[in-house]
């Protein structure tokens, strides 16, 4: 029972009374039993790794699964046997070619979507001329399936490399576009005012106001981006490729290996959690000065 | 002598708030004015007519100002993603920035907090370091929009003294806006009120240094103020 109901059902009789002899009723007392150093709404101390739990009860129910025979192997091998078949292809060497050729591939297709998305969410952002010219293209561009797109990339760039990486980058230039550019535009007029009275030049006004401010849109469209990268790798490595994870997976497909294509898939979620993390603690450093619910 | 500043016939409309029905207004060299009003009376719109804030307005009349020309607004409006003395030396160049900075940030008593974040400190600290801002610019004219509004009691008392010893060390024309009839009095040599988009008085300040006299005339000031912005009737 707390303060509150215990006050309401006091009868009067028993009520403290005042120096003239009238009764009173306490005003309702609210404990304080929280633990100090925690604040209330927030989210508490976050715990190193603590993002590892969902993908680890994932696994652990996938090895249970298999070792209980409930996963037929047919549909899903077994976690051991995937590890097996990735020792076997790392052996041979395949992986890591395969790996390298990705990488690269991936890591081309993020620079040139970054800097050209970049590009063009400043230009977009800070000029309205800007902002007629590419914004209502971009919109487009999002509206339209990269998958569509893929057939006119090969008959202007052919089937080989330069396709690739542009596919990906196209993947890429979206995300960083779309937050960039948000968060360029929602640049707290404040600041603009007091950029104005202290006589900040154009340049200055980008360099210290608007770059440092849109940051955390353009770190969220990072995010996104490096995710992007490595999803479009496994569509342009199914088309015409030789080599690559995705060239990979699909070579197991035709062939009926599951177990190499659950390495290939467990290679990109590899890839793409500890990308992001990466790019979460990028952000956290470059982000030093919010105070955030999420820290 | 000339006036550092020199407002005539001053217009402003907006279609949202305060409207400016033909200022004048001049402000001599290390002058102290306070601009005094009930809110709503102008006093803000008049402040950014001159720091040339009020793009949005339409309006006509003449309004000269320095060159060097520094704003305090309510808000410290410190770039939270710089550490307190890039705040300070924002938008400044030169081999010495740094120091003069640091000097700055020394005068309004922060000394030792150059590399904080804005956050860690409190709105207080905060509003020194918009002071310092201003100050290492070497205005020759300090605007300030109720600067210390949103400030406690105790805190504000430690600003004014602060704000009184700084412009006497630097003397620029300081141009005090607040609804603070007390602190007018307290820091300024004039205080003019604005009532209705036009000054309504024009009020030498001319407090003693000290003693009864200086009390007899602060509640002299006070109650001349008080009748003019309607709060008490006139005798």
């Amino acid at each position: 029972m707390n303060a509150r109901t215990a006050t309401s059902l006091a009868i009067a009789a028993e009520l403290p009374r005042d120096a003239l002899g009238v009764p009173y009723i306490a005003a309702p007392v609210t404990r304080r039993a929280q633990a100090r150093g925690e604040r209330r709404l927030s989210l508490g101390e976050p715990v190193p790794f603590g993002w590892l739990l969902g993908p680890f009860l994932l696994v652990l129910y996938w090895s249970v699964g298999s070792a209980s025979g409930l996963i037929d192997p047919r549909v899903l091998p077994a976690p051991w046997v995937a590890v097996t078949t990735a020792i076997d292809l790392i052996e041979k060497g395949r992986l890591q070619a395969d790996l390298a050729v990705s990488t690269l591939r991936a890591a081309q297709g993020l620079a040139w979507g970054v800097a050209v998305g970049l590009l063009v969410a400043l230009v977009s952002g800070l000029s309205l001329l800007g902002g007629y010219l590419f914004d209502g293209l971009v919109q487009v561009k999002r509206a339209i399936p990269t998958l569509a797109l893929i057939p006119l990339l090969i008959l202007w760039f052919g089937i080989g490399e330069t396709m690739k990486v542009t596919v990906i980058a196209l993947g890429v230039f979206i995300p960083i576009y779309i937050h960039t550019h948000n968060a360029l535009r929602g640049i707290d007029l404040k600041y603009v005012e007091l950029a104005e009275t202290i006589g900040l030049s154009r340049w200055g006004f980008v360099r210290h106001v608007v770059l440092p401010g849109a940051l955390p849109g353009f770190m969220l469209g990072l995010r996104f981006g490096v995710m992007g990268a490595w999803l479009a790798l496994v569509v342009v490595e199914q088309l015409n490729a030789t080599s690559g994870i995705g060239y990979m997976i699909n070579l197991a497909r035709t062939y009926a290996q599951s177990d190499v294509i659950v390495v290939g898939l467990v290679v990109y979620a590899l890839l793409g959690l500890s990308s992001d993390a990466a790019v979460r603690a990028l952000e956290a450093r470059a982000l030093r000065w919010r105070r955030t619910l999420g820290r | 002598m000339s006036p550092v500043v020199s407002v005539r016939g001053l217009i402003r409309k907006f279609t949202l708030r305060g409207v400016l029905n033909g200022v004048d207004l001049e402000i001599g060299k290390g002058e102290f004015v306070a601009l005094l009003g009930r809110s709503g009376s102008g006093k803000s719109t008049l402040l950014r007519a001159i720091a040339d804030l009020d793009h949005e307005a339409s309006g006509s009349g003449e309004i000269f100002v320095p060159e060097r020309l520094s704003v305090v607004f309510q808000d410290a409006r410190l770039l939270p993603w710089k550490r307190v003395l890039d705040n300070v030396i924002l938008g400044l160049d030169g081999p010495n920035a740094r120091e003069r900075g640091r000097a700055a940030l020394a005068e309004v008593e922060l000394g030792g907090r150059e590399s904080s974040w804005p956050y860690e400190l409190s709105g207080g600290e905060q509003q020194r370091v918009a002071l310092a801002r201003s100050l290492v610019r070497d205005p020759e004219l300090l605007l300030a929009d109720e600067p210390f509004g949103a400030l406690d009691a105790l805190t504000r008392i430690r600003m004014h003294v602060l704000l009184r010893k700084l412009s006497q060390a630097h003397k620029p024309a300081v141009l005090l806006v607040t609804h603070d009839v007390d602190e007018a009095i307290e820091l300024a040599d004039r205080v003019v009120v604005l009532d209705d988009g036009k000054l309504a008085a024009d009020i030498q300040v001319d407090l003693p240094p000290e003693g009864t006299a200086r009390i007899e005339r602060f509640a002299e000031v006070k109650e001349q103020l008080l009748v003019l912005m309607g709060v008490h009737e006139s005798a």
